[in-house]
């Protein structure tokens, strides 16, 4: 059975005076324990709407969405599939509870009912794991963007989800601070083995994650490894930009120079260095 | 408006800062009263003495302080005008009289009595939240008012109401500022003389301001929800409230103070000089 599981959901919402939006149809899809996904789509492809469903902010129109074979529609499972998904949102500003970041971080331990010894020791272990503990009694107005996400991902951390979901927790990021969360989440999804649903629409942080979700217009389109780039269509079709690494490569395919799939600039580097090393050496 | 000091915390490791803060809560109480009960120049010293005294120990920084008063020092300042010049005392003779002003000599001690009185009033409270962070403050508030539990009353939704929204000001300090600079640049004009045009060029600011508001809220709703927040519920502490024996010391401290100001203030032991000295 799997760990996140959606079967045949449906969520539309009202909007206007016209009726209702369809902002998911019939999506079915399983996240296991451990897994590193990246869930991509434009705007109003029900990427959030899918997030928020997850730990049961809202509830499917028709389909089930489980956790752990729970249920969200079942209100007395929210409780333990809360404790079991954390999220992280876009702003930053507006998950802070308090005005200090350690009691902040608190916040979740304390709502479990843990003992203060338990609590603190998760505190600073969440701290520890995005690099904050240095802040850990300083205010949020006074910690950059990168920080205050930083702080936020602890907060959940210190509940010790066993699947963490990223609402597009890096769009408010300046590129330091995009680099700074995507760094703290690669290391925590490889050696705390939490798994990790990252939804953004950076192809750049997608290329990060081990397997690739496109959705579109409220449907799953593609569902794949990282092989998905060698296929830009899928991408494009959903209304996508491939990273500029790629996209150099496909063109030097194009041009006759294959120079394989590259997922980061310093792999695109390597690959090209080696294909224009053994271009050279031909020439000899 | 950045300027705001209230529900700011100076981070210290002062006697003051390490009190426990339902201690501190009552010791505020009690000196709001005791203000209330100061009549002469000399309680009043008395008690301005004491607050310098508790700053000196908290080292905050003298201008984080004042900064508090800042914000207040135009209300004294309309009172004190006003208090002086309408202040009627049947028994002397005014000094100087204007048509329907007049000033008494009584009335100007009124009015400086007045004034020190609401200095005092600010001045307790801004050291209380520099010393003190908003989880503190509102722990404290929730052990103090836990009695309450038994008659049903919110107590522990009434101090978290309370958090968010000592934490909310300074975000909705910087968001106004946004708005209005949004509004300046479509050419609302903020700086007019006119107070009703003024008025009325706050109103774009405030309706998105409200409608802003709203929505962080509900972020906010469901970043607690979803770290498993459920109410009081089966909630624990990460730093419980100890009591120590410098706390009621403390305490018992200012309630000497109290005792003390009531003395000065009255003169029940035929003590002559004070009752000079209280004017």
């Amino acid at each position: 059975m799997p760990f996140l599981e959606f079967s045949n959901v449906d969520y539309s919402y009202p909007s206007g005076d016209d009726g209702y939006i369809q902002a998911l149809k019939s999506v079915s899809l399983a996240v296991e324990r451990g897994e590193f996904v990246a869930l991509v789509g434009c705007n109003g492809s029900g990427k959030s709407t899918l997030a928020r469903l997850a730990n049961g902010l809202i509830l499917p129109d028709y389909g089930v969405v489980s956790v752990d074979g729970k249920s969200t529609a079942e209100k007395s499972n929210l409780y333990e599939i809360r404790k079991k998904i954390g999220v992280v949102f876009q702003n930053p500003d507006n998950q802070m509870v308090t005005t200090i970041v350690e009691d902040d971080v608190a916040f979740g331990p304390e709502n479990l009912g843990l003992p203060p010894a338990e609590i603190r020791e998760r505190v600073d272990w969440a701290l520890d794991c995005v690099g904050m503990r240095d802040y850990a009694t300083s205010g949020p107005t006074r910690l950059s963007g990168g920080q205050k996400q930083r702080v936020a991902i602890a907060g959940v951390l210190a509940i010790k989800p066993e699947l963490m979901i990223l609402d597009e927790a890096t769009g408010m990021l300046d590129p330091d601070g995009r680099k700074e969360v995507l760094d703290v989440v690669t290391r925590l999804n490889r050696k705390e083995n939490m798994a990790v649903v990252m939804i953004t629409h950076f192809m750049e942080e997608a290329a990060q994650a081990d397997r690739i979700i496109i959705l579109d217009r409220g449907g799953v389109t593609a569902d794949g490894g990282r092989e998905l780039f060698q296929t830009p269509e899928v991408f494009t079709r959903a209304g996508l930009d491939l990273p500029v690494y790629v996209r150099v490569a496909q063109r030097l395919k194009s041009a006759g120079a294959d120079i394989g799939c590259p997922l980061s600039v310093q792999d695109f580097v390597a690959q090209a260095a080696r294909a224009v090393k053994g271009g050279g050496e031909r020439r000899d | 408006m950045r300027d705001m000091t209230i529900g700011q915390y100076y981070p210290s490791n002062s006697v003051v800062h390490r009190a426990d803060p339902r201690f501190k809560l009552l010791i505020l109480i009690l000196f709001i009263v005791t203000v209330f009960f100061c009549e002469s120049f000399f309680s009043f010293g008395f008690m301005t003495f004491f607050v310098i005294v508790t700053i000196l120990l908290a080292r905050v920084p003298i201008l984080k302080v004042l900064k508090g008063l800042k914000m207040i020092i135009i209300i004294v300042l309309i009172t004190t005008l006003l208090m002086t010049v309408f202040y009627t005392d049947p028994n002397s003779k005014p000094l100087a009289e204007w048509g329907i002003f007049h000033i008494y000599l009584n009335g100007i001690y009124a009015a400086i009595k007045l004034a020190w009185r609401l200095l005092l009033l600010v001045l307790m409270p801004t050291v209380l939240t520099l010393t003190s962070t908003p989880t503190e403050l509102c722990d404290g508030l929730e052990s103090l008012l836990s009695p309450l539990k038994k008659i049903k009353f919110p107590v522990h939704e009434l101090a978290l109401i309370m958090s968010i929204a000592l934490r909310l000001i300074p975000t909705l300090i910087e968001e106004t500022d946004k708005i209005m600079n949004a509004q300046k640049a479509r050419g609302a004009a903020f700086e007019s003389r006119n107070p009703f045009k003024k008025i009325k060029a706050m109103l774009p600011v405030l309706i998105p301001l409200f409608v802003s508001s709203f929505r962080r809220a509900d972020d906010l709703a469901d970043a607690m929800d979803s770290r498993c927040y459920r109410g009081a519920k089966g909630r624990t502490r990460m730093k419980k409230l100890h009591c120590r024996v410098s706390d009621v010391v403390a305490l018992l401290f200012w309630c000497a103070v109290t005792v003390c100001v009531l003395f000065l203030n009255y003169n029940w032991f035929g003590w002559g000089f004070i009752a000079v000295l209280g004017l």
